[in-house]
């Protein structure tokens, strides 16, 4: 789950990380007034969870709190459009901050290693909107230190890390005691990944993290209640958002052919299976094991959500979910969503003889295989 | 012969009494699996299902020599429940549960890997079972059929669909292996590969991946090795970069752990990949006569 940009930096200085000082505003007057603690020399950003919001005009610095506060005023309840987020998002608060003077600028993350097993600690002293080039033509200036489970990170290593990416003097143990910080609050916050890009260094010799992104283990929120009342709001689509509320593992793609299955493979299967015949899957959808009727039943609600949507497939292999649950499901939610759209089911395994009898002589079109199904579809939905 | 679970394995079924636990715990005695114990704090003492119920692991070790472990309690224990198998001197451990934080998982990881005494296979897996001896796991034991095919994948369901495609082919499996679909599986790819290899009942392997980690690609260059063939299908082909697919594993991110990355690594190292589920039993069938094992 990923944090705003105001959630990351507080939970950051909950740590001991240096941020710039700022708070949160939902309005005009609110952001005014924090301008004007800060002293007038702010910049604004929206908080929307989405890539390119500088481009979208989501950005932009001030040096009096009257301008800062009108275009906050502005920016809230405005939908912001990016090449990264073409459906756009709504801007609900805004980060109020006071402007950082910058020196150079470093990149600092942590986040799992899944090829090592362990906690990946990545530095380079050549931050900043680039990192993403820095990394593929020359890989070698990202300095990379793993981080042992049980004994965390060693001082020398974390000096010989902030040496060997080239930092000068002035940033040498501020950087140190950053990559600790990070690592502690990586660990004792679940998070899957933190990443300051700039940590800046400023005139007067200052570490800072001047940006933040922090995601967290959705796994893991049962132990921070906190962000788990949050949740809903860090979709990024307002259907995935829907889905987050449901507890349903749904992923909006764009097409126009619905998609529901039952394990996260088999689905992922099903959308190959959609494209290699020609369409174009409008989303993930996987029911879980063991669904009943009620849950199927709100999966294929929140499918049709999508209007793109011109066809359903539903593939299932019965395990713990049983065939004619699924099968009840479905036509519960044809009588009472009043699905009007071409429906193709593909049910095997547990109770999928059941299953389908209940389907037989209703509109929806069975099918054999995963293959089959997905031909039937494409061809119903041209 | 098969690998890690046969007619000998006893079971003890840690979380049996909750909802969960006690159906897949019916279906494994029913399939013939030696369910010897479960273990549920508090509940000792009683019977479930006709096996005893303990209150520890240590407990249910001593009193049947129970050799295995399966895991159905919740996410939020479930690392406490592994390490209490460690501790208890089981050698084999399942762990079925789905949503184990990450950070859980990669302490228990490392540590069963310093002691080197248990190896624990998932979390968020299907299970393990070697056809007509041991079902340790919540597939549907009908589809399965004994036969030379080794089977290790990253699905359930993906799983069921391949076997059962294999199984109408008359092409049974000495062991289906689920390493289970979470970013930091207890038991990868390779190590599995390395057992069905050692194995001498199984013949060929089916190796089930998807998009996410590098595993596949690591696992691609053992092969090469292995004088055994290996038939691959990797799910998540067309899934858009930087999208999460509800496995915490099937991440995309950059070049690495892409489906194309996976395919052609296999490809290279003399794996057959099927681009349909349904290809797998023709290949499978093609690799078996050129080495003259027919079936």
């Amino acid at each position: 789950m990923k944090l705003h940009e105001y959630q990351s930096k507080d939970l950051l200085s909950r740590f001991g990380v240096a941020v710039p000082r700022g708070e949160v505003a939902t309005n005009r007057e609110e952001a005014t007034k924090i301008a004007e603690e800060l002293g007038g020399n702010v910049v604004v950003k929206a908080q929307v969870l989405m890539g390119g919001r500088g481009k979208a005009g989501g950005v932009k610095l001030f040096t009096n709190a009257a301008e800062a506060g009108e275009f906050a005023g502005n920016l809230i309840g405005k939908k912001l459009v990016s090449i990264q987020n073409p459906a756009g998002m709504i801007v609900e608060k805004v980060l109020v901050g006071e402007t950082v003077d910058i020196a150079e600028e470093y990149y600092l993350s942590v986040l799992l290693d899944r090829a090592a097993q362990k906690l990946l600690v990545m530095l380079s002293k050549e931050g900043g909107m680039e990192i993403e080039q820095v990394a593929e033509e020359r890989p070698e200036a990202i300095v990379r230190l793993n981080v042992d489970p049980a004994w965390g990170l060693c001082d020398f290593e974390v000096r010989d890390a902030v040496l060997a990416a080239g930092l000068p003097k002035a940033a040498q143990s501020q950087m140190a005691k950053m990559i600790k910080q990070l690592v502690k609050a990586t660990i004792e916050t679940d998070a899957e990944m933190i990443e300051i890009n700039p940590v800046a260094l400023t005139p007067d010799g200052k570490l800072i993290a001047a940006d933040a992104k922090v995601s967290i283990d959705e796994n893991a929120l049962f132990r921070y209640p906190d962000f788990q009342s949050t949740q809903s709001d860090s979709a990024e689509d307002p259907i995935e958002a829907e889905a987050a509320r449901r507890g349903i593992a749904y992923v909006r793609l764009g097409g126009e052919v619905g998609i529901m299955g039952n394990g996260a493979g088999l689905v992922m299967c099903s959308l190959d299976e959609v494209n290699a015949a020609g369409g174009k899957p409008a989303n993930f959808l996987d029911v879980g094991g063991g669904a009943k009727a009620e849950r199927v039943k709100s999966c294929l609600e929140l499918i049709l959500m999508d209007d793109n949507v011109k066809g359903l497939l539903i593939n299932i292999f019965g395990g713990i979910t049983r065939g004619e649950e699924v099968a009840k499901g479905i036509l519960e939610g044809f009588s009472s969503l009043n699905i009007d759209l071409p429906v193709v089911a593909r049910i095997e395994g547990t109770g999928a003889a059941e299953g389908l009898a209940l389907l037989e002589g209703t509109k929806i079109v069975p099918a054999a295989t995963m293959q089959e199904a997905a031909q039937k579809i494409v061809a119903l939905t041209r | 012969m098969a690998i890690l679970v046969d007619k000998s394995t006893k079971v003890v079924v840690c979380g049996m009494t909750g909802r969960e636990g006690s159906f897949h715990t019916g279906q494994m005695i029913e399939y013939g699996t030696q369910v010897v114990a479960g273990v549920t704090p508090g509940k000792g003492g009683t019977d479930h299902l006709g096996v005893p119920v303990f209150n520890t692991v240590k407990e249910a070790v001593v009193a049947t020599g129970a050799n295995a472990a399966l895991i159905f309690v919740p996410a939020p224990y479930a690392a406490d429940s592994v390490l209490e198998c460690e501790a208890a001197g089981i050698p084999f451990v399942t762990l079925i549960t789905e949503g184990v934080p990450t950070l859980d998982m990669l302490r228990v990881a490392n540590r069963l890997k310093a002691n080197g005494t248990t190896r624990l296979l998932g979390g968020n897996c299907a299970g393990i079972i070697t056809p007509g001896e041991c079902k340790m796991g919540i597939m549907p034991g009908h589809i399965f059929s004994q036969g030379p095919i080794g089977m290790v994948s990253r699905s359930g369901t993906l799983t069921y669909e391949i076997v059962w495609e294999l199984t109408r082919a008359g092409l049974g499996q000495t062991t289906c292996v689920g390493i289970g679909g979470d970013p930091i599986p207890g038991t990868r790819f390779i190590e599995v590969l390395e057992m069905f290899e050692n194995d001498p009942a199984t013949k060929a392997v089916v190796m089930v991946g998807e998009i996410g980690g590098t595993d596949e690609e690591t696992a691609a260059a053992y092969i090469s090795k292995m004088t055994k063939p290996v038939v691959a299908f990797i799910s998540g082909r067309t899934a858009p970069p930087g999208k999460r697919m509800g496995h915490a594993g099937a991440i995309v991110s950059g070049n690495l752990g892409t489906a194309q990355s996976k395919v052609d690594a296999l490809l290279a190292n003399g794996a057959l990949v099927a681009d349909k589920t349904s290809d797998v039993p023709g290949l499978i069938q093609s690799v078996m006569s050129k080495i003259g094992a027919g079936v």
